[in-house]
């Protein structure tokens, strides 16, 4: 039987108070009446009021959440082909392809950045959303990819198989058998694309062109002069919306695989 | 065993049998991956050859392909070595190479110190509890990277509350500067890159073998030896992959310790920033970037072969 010794929980709650510490001083901090940010002055809403008449900090919000969904769309398909590719597929040049999939991984993001700003002036791309659609949708294909690769790598093939030995074509055996199966990776790649893309700064300062911006370039420009009560507001909503959705989706998948245990057994 | 069918069989073979929606599978990403992270790399190493000029594009030469051949001795003839010879005789660019590498080193290794133990105690959790300590875990990587340097600067700044906890418990006796200083950039480091850490650690921690460490007991091995002996040898691939999902986009990093740090010694990104959008010197922000790369090559080629690895062990 395992068991865990005192050194281990210990790591364990002091790891789990380091991550989480900082995010609730945030929190409640933006609920303070103060306006100095370190003085506790009471509880209060008054900042999310303020945040609500902020129209340029709104603008950048939902810009930010267009330019999430297109990209995740886009990278969520490439990713997906990506991995199918890597998994199932042996053709020449595979070697440099697996390492372009790769290196977006690692690469410090001032590089990527630089380096796809440079290829839009050179052929004369006008920089705005399109180009930060562009530029999120590279970066976040591979993560796709690793994800999506990761669950076909153990994946049972013989209804494939089956599919095709009764004559289905490989194409609609992808879209009726293995698409379904992959189903729970190719969404929670979307959902990571979706928020690396959210919360990309420095790629999308190097990409982005005047009129365009968005919300880390809008938070980064306040956070610049300083800490500031409605910033708090912005990045406690932005916590709670992402904690729901990863709460969903993960209670989502629970229900799914409760639901498939019970069939099989 | 498994039986292959042979169309399946003649799927995997070869390139010339793929069929045509298998070409648009492995050509679609490809040629995306090629036109929008390999060119660009190509584009700046190209304009790190190049001279600023007050022009648009601020750079010259520019390639004239309408020109023809002339056009493109003259553009050949044009670059020159001068961002490079610019890089290394300027102080200012090699210490802020030597800080990023410097500190990369370090907080990964703060990172690799906090992350062990922390991974080692989620996989030794009871089975029922591990899917919820990794959702722990990766939740805040989930929220903004940006809000959580932000946090940081509410809680480091003079009068913020790490002051305030110090002075009440005792500790000091007036408010120490956190802000603007190496350690606050160190904490914001091994804070925003703590999930990436442990969860390739845990992952090796994860499906070690029981019995090795029953073994190892039954001959008379200690717990806390049998971890330095057994468990950390076998869960190398796991340390070696944190420790370059770390290393590597730390050696660039900007948000941090543009945020945190102090102004005296910039790190490579926030000088290639700087470069960028406050000088508007693009060949010399390329040649630094080309530098930065070439650096970062050898430990970007052991991160994917790592992968590569862990993929094709898990097929």
């Amino acid at each position: 039987v395992r068991r865990m010794s005192l050194v281990n929980v210990v790591a364990l709650a002091l790891g789990l108070a380091f991550l989480y510490a900082p995010i609730a001083v945030l929190v409640v901090y933006s609920f303070n009446a103060s306006r100095l940010v370190t003085v506790w002055g009471g509880w209060s809403l008054r900042w999310y009021a303020v945040l609500a008449e902020d129209r340029a900090m709104i603008d950048a919000a939902l810009a930010s959440l267009g330019v999430a969904a297109a990209s995740a769309a886009l990278a969520t398909v490439l990713g997906t082909m990506a991995a199918l590719a890597l998994t199932r597929f042996r053709f020449r040049s595979r070697a440099p392809f697996a390492a372009m999939i790769y290196a977006p991984l690692v690469m410090p993001e001032v590089i990527t950045g630089l380096s796809l700003l440079l290829l839009f002036v050179a052929i004369n791309l006008d920089r705005g959303f399109l180009t930060v659609i562009i530029a999120h949708t590279t970066l976040t294909m591979c993560f796709v990819t690793v994800v999506v690769q990761a669950r076909l790598a153990h994946f049972d093939r013989s209804l494939e198989e089956a599919a095709m030995d009764l004559g289905c074509p490989p194409g609609r055996t992808f879209f009726a058998i293995t698409l379904p199966l992959i189903m729970p990776a190719v969404t929670a790649g979307f959902l990571l694309a979706f928020s690396l893309s959210l919360d990309d700064l420095v790629i999308a300062s190097f990409t982005t062109g005047p009129g365009a911006t968005t919300l880390p370039i809008r938070i980064y420009s306040e956070v610049r002069l300083g800490v500031k009560p409605e910033i708090n507001a912005v990045c406690t909503i932005f916590i709670a919306v992402v904690a729901v959705a990863v709460v969903a989706a993960s209670l989502i998948e629970k229900g799914r695989s409760r639901k498939r245990g019970a069939i099989s057994v | 065993m498994r039986i292959q069918s042979p169309r399946q069989s003649a799927l995997k073979d070869s390139g010339s049998a793929l069929s045509f929606g298998a070409r648009l599978v492995v050509a679609a990403p490809y040629l995306w991956l090629v036109g929008f992270f390999l060119v660009p790399f190509l584009i700046v190493l190209k304009i790190s050859l190049s001279e600023t000029a007050i022009a648009v594009p601020p750079y010259t030469p520019v390639l004239d392909l309408a020109a023809g051949f002339r056009g493109l001795r003259d553009f050949i003839s044009g670059l020159s070595f001068a961002n490079y010879v610019t890089l290394a005789g300027d102080n200012l660019y090699i210490f802020s190479y030597l800080k990023s590498l410097k500190v990369a080193a370090v907080s990964t290794a703060i990172l690799l110190a906090c992350g062990v133990p922390l991974a080692y105690a989620m996989a030794r959790a009871p089975r029922r509890l591990q899917p919820a300590l990794v959702i722990l875990v990766v939740l805040p990587f989930w929220t903004s990277f940006l809000i959580r340097i932000y946090a940081w600067v509410n809680i480091l700044q003079h009068d913020g509350l790490l002051n305030q906890a110090l002075m009440w418990l005792g500790l000091a006796d007036r408010p120490a500067t956190w802000l603007a200083t190496d350690a606050a950039v160190y904490i914001g480091l091994v804070y925003s890159y703590l999930p990436f850490m442990v969860l390739p650690l845990y992952a090796s921690f994860e499906k070690l073998d029981e019995s090795l460490l029953e073994a190892a007991a039954d001959l008379g091995c200690p717990r806390w030896k049998a971890f330095f002996v057994v468990t950390l040898p076998l869960a190398l691939p796991g340390i070696g992959a944190g420790a370059l999902l770390c290393f590597v986009p730390i050696v660039g990093e900007f948000v941090v310790p543009d945020l945190l740090g102090g102004s005296d010694a910039a790190m490579i990104g926030q000088t290639l920033w700087t470069e960028f959008f406050a000088n508007k010197d693009w060949p010399v922000a390329a040649a630094v970037a080309v530098v930065l790369l070439a650096l970062l090559l050898v430990p970007i080629a052991f991160y994917q072969r790592l992968q590569a690895r862990d993929i094709e062990g898990r097929s």
